[in-house]
């Protein structure tokens, strides 16, 4: 591992950011005093690197708990933390939370620093140069979506909740730590920032490949974010750990069946995301154009509608063929507005919901800026949930099939463990 | 001689007693601030020894002040000494009190936040607790001043500086010419000073308070 630092902090000179790393926990255990149950009972998880793991569980179920062992905020009284191969269940606290990214509910944000103070405090903690803080901070604040001229200086009583959560989050992947801690980091927002804030979440993991430990008590949120995910019950014990799409489709025993609740099939929607379906090409014309090839474009087309964008090409309005005539030719005035409008990252579920709200039968797709990449209807929404369903039911033959296969493994492996006890006694 | 002649015939010995007093108040505080936010750093972790401190702090401004330099002036002598002591002790209370509440009073999840991203103990308190807590705590120092103001001139009858001796000798000498208006100028002399002090206190919140956190 401390090569493994070493390699990673080289890399992140050169402005690649550092992988995630494996998290092992062995038996892990925590014990209060006075308490007879344990509140954490001897949980046994492994993650690989760069993967997304939810943990998810009704509230007092001891997932936070778990969490904070992790970075030691709460000390384990039993077990064994691995990180990057590396044990560190009796590490100097401070030194191990260093190399670990933590992000909280409500952001946690100190609200006598400014949104520079508050990202740059792990790196200066670690030594990094000022003009490399500098330049981390805006790449950070970049990362996350905010205007690092804009928001640098400001406090974080001056920003949205949301806009708190993504400096949260900048924060905490300030000194590129190969892990990242999330408790219940979007539990404080609003529906649609949460939303917005989890597609972001999506994109930044695309990029950055973190090891993410995020912990929620909302299964949509578990189905929609991880790439795996631990069902906990009470006492942390692990009820199922598995895809999502495993664990929609064949729920191990009815506590998950009743913690993913009703509509599993449209949950499904929530798995598969824009960017993996046909997303179609419409003709569009711009506000700069001229009248007449406007015109030209709607009749040339077989549609019906054409769609409007604005001068920076973001989706603006709907234009039908009779719109214009009606407006006298203006289309400032003709056509409908865009509703809503969808990112890759965003779900089918959203793209759904965007499609049935609007009622031109699709939604636009646009990019990072907000600029029209494309549109997705009804007909390829439908197309790819048989598809999925389809998919589904082959996968849950073979997927019974190999739980099967690796349950009487594991059997064996323990038989030959005492075997091999045995013998060596 | 009327108020006013005594002013300008005696502004020289006045200024000199006002600058004693208000240095004697000055430094005593000082040693009170540190002490007091020592007292309350050491002690709001724990339910009962915040309360002894606010106790035992609270106890010792219920003792009469004049009883108090009177019972210092046979261990310590006459003069600074006891002055100094007397007020030191006299000024803790509130510093203590607002230091033990501005802690505790911070954010939990904030403490867990700085724990969290590594911050270490010293750390976490230097750079989030107290600049946090900083706010009440300057209000602690600012009533803890006020009350000096009046106190110190009790430090007169240790033979110590400041404008209490404008005061003694007035009421020394009731009944002559001078008596009221020496009385009058040392109280009208205390009474400048706290203000001034106090405004001073609004500018150091001005300048010490986060902009983040200034209400």
């Amino acid at each position: 591992m401390p090569e493994a630092t070493a390699t990673a902090e080289k890399a992140t000179a050169g402005h690649a950011s550092t992988k995630g790393a494996t998290i092992e926990l062995e038996h892990l255990t925590k014990r209060y005093p006075g308490s007879r149950e344990p509140a954490v009972d001897s949980v046994n998880v492994g993650i690989k690197a760069g993967e997304l793991v939810v943990f998810v569980g009704p509230s007092g179920c001891g997932k936070s708990t778990t969490l904070k062992m992790i970075n030691r905020l709460i000390e384990p009284t039993g077990g064994r933390i691995r990180i990057g191969g590396e044990d560190v269940t009796h590490m100097d606290p401070v030194r191990l939370r260093r190399k670990i990214g933590y992000a909280i509910q409500a952001s946690g944000l100190f609200p006598h620093m400014t949104v520079a103070q508050n990202i740059s405090l792990v790196p200066k903690m670690v030594g990094w140069s000022k003009p490399r803080i500098r330049s981390r901070v805006e790449e950070m604040l970049d990362l996350v979506g905010l205007d690092p001229g804009e928001f640098h200086g400001r406090y974080p009583r001056q920003l949205s909740g949301g806009q708190q959560q993504r400096v949260g989050v900048a924060r905490a992947l300030a000194a590129d730590p190969p892990v990242l801690l999330m408790d219940e980091p979007f539990g404080a927002v609003d529906p649609i920032t949460r939303n917005h804030l989890q597609d972001e979440l999506i994109r930044l993991q695309q990029e950055l490949h973190k090891t993410i430990v995020f912990v929620t008590h909302d299964f949509n949120e578990a189905i929609k974010l991880g790439d795996r995910i631990a069902v906990l019950r009470e006492r942390s014990h692990i009820a199922q750990f598995d895809t999502p799409e495993a664990i929609l489709t064949h729920p191990a025993d009815d506590f998950v069946s009743g913690f993913v609740g009703a509509g599993a099939a449209l949950k499904r929607l929530n798995l598969t995301r824009v960017r993996d379906v046909e997303v179609t090409d419409c003709p569009t014309v711009t506000v700069d154009d001229p009248l007449p090839s406007i015109f030209n474009l709607l009749r040339a087309s077989g549609t019906n509608e054409i769609l409007l964008l604005d001068k920076r090409r973001r989706p603006y309005k709907w234009l039908r063929r009779g719109d214009l005539m009606r407006a006298e030719g203006s289309p400032a005035r003709a056509g409908t507005l865009v509703h809503d409008t969808v990112t890759r990252d965003a779900t089918l579920r959203d793209a759904l919901e965007a499609v049935l709200t609007d009622n031109t039968g699709r939604v636009a797709v646009t990019g990072r800026r907000g600029e029209y990449i494309g549109v997705v209807d009804m007909e390829t929404l439908m197309n790819s949930v048989h598809e999925l369903l389809e998919a589904d039911r082959l996968g849950a033959m073979e997927h019974r099939h190999e739980r099967e296969e690796a349950r009487a493994q594991q059997t064996h492996f323990e038989q030959e463990d005492v075997d091999a006890g045995e013998a060596k006694a | 001689m009327n108020f006013w002649e005594y002013l300008s015939s005696r502004h020289q010995q006045l200024l000199t007693d006002a600058y004693q007093h208000a240095g004697a108040v000055f430094q005593c505080m000082i040693v009170a601030t540190v002490i007091g936010v020592g007292i309350g750093i050491v002690t709001y972790r724990s339910e009962w020894g915040g309360s002894l401190a606010t106790a035992t702090t609270a106890t010792i401004l219920t003792i009469p002040s004049l009883a108090m330099i009177g019972l210092l002036i046979p261990i310590v002598g006459l003069g600074v000494p006891p002055t100094v002591i007397a007020l030191t002790l006299y000024g803790l209370l509130p510093i203590v009190r607002n230091s033990i509440v501005g802690l505790r009073g911070v954010d939990p999840s904030l403490v867990d936040a700085a724990k969290g991203i590594g911050m270490s103990r010293p750390a976490r308190l230097v750079r989030v607790e107290l600049p946090l807590a900083w706010p009440p705590i300057l209000t602690g120092i600012r009533i803890s001043t006020q009350m000096l103001m009046g106190i110190a001139a009790i430090a007169a009858y240790a033979s110590g500086p400041g404008l209490g001796n404008e005061i003694f000798r007035g009421i020394g000498s009731l009944g002559s010419k001078n008596a009221l208006n020496q009385v009058l100028a040392g109280t009208l002399g205390i009474i400048i000073l706290a203000l001034l002090f106090d405004a001073a206190y609004v500018l150091v919140g001005r300048l010490t308070i986060p902009r983040g956190i200034r209400a």
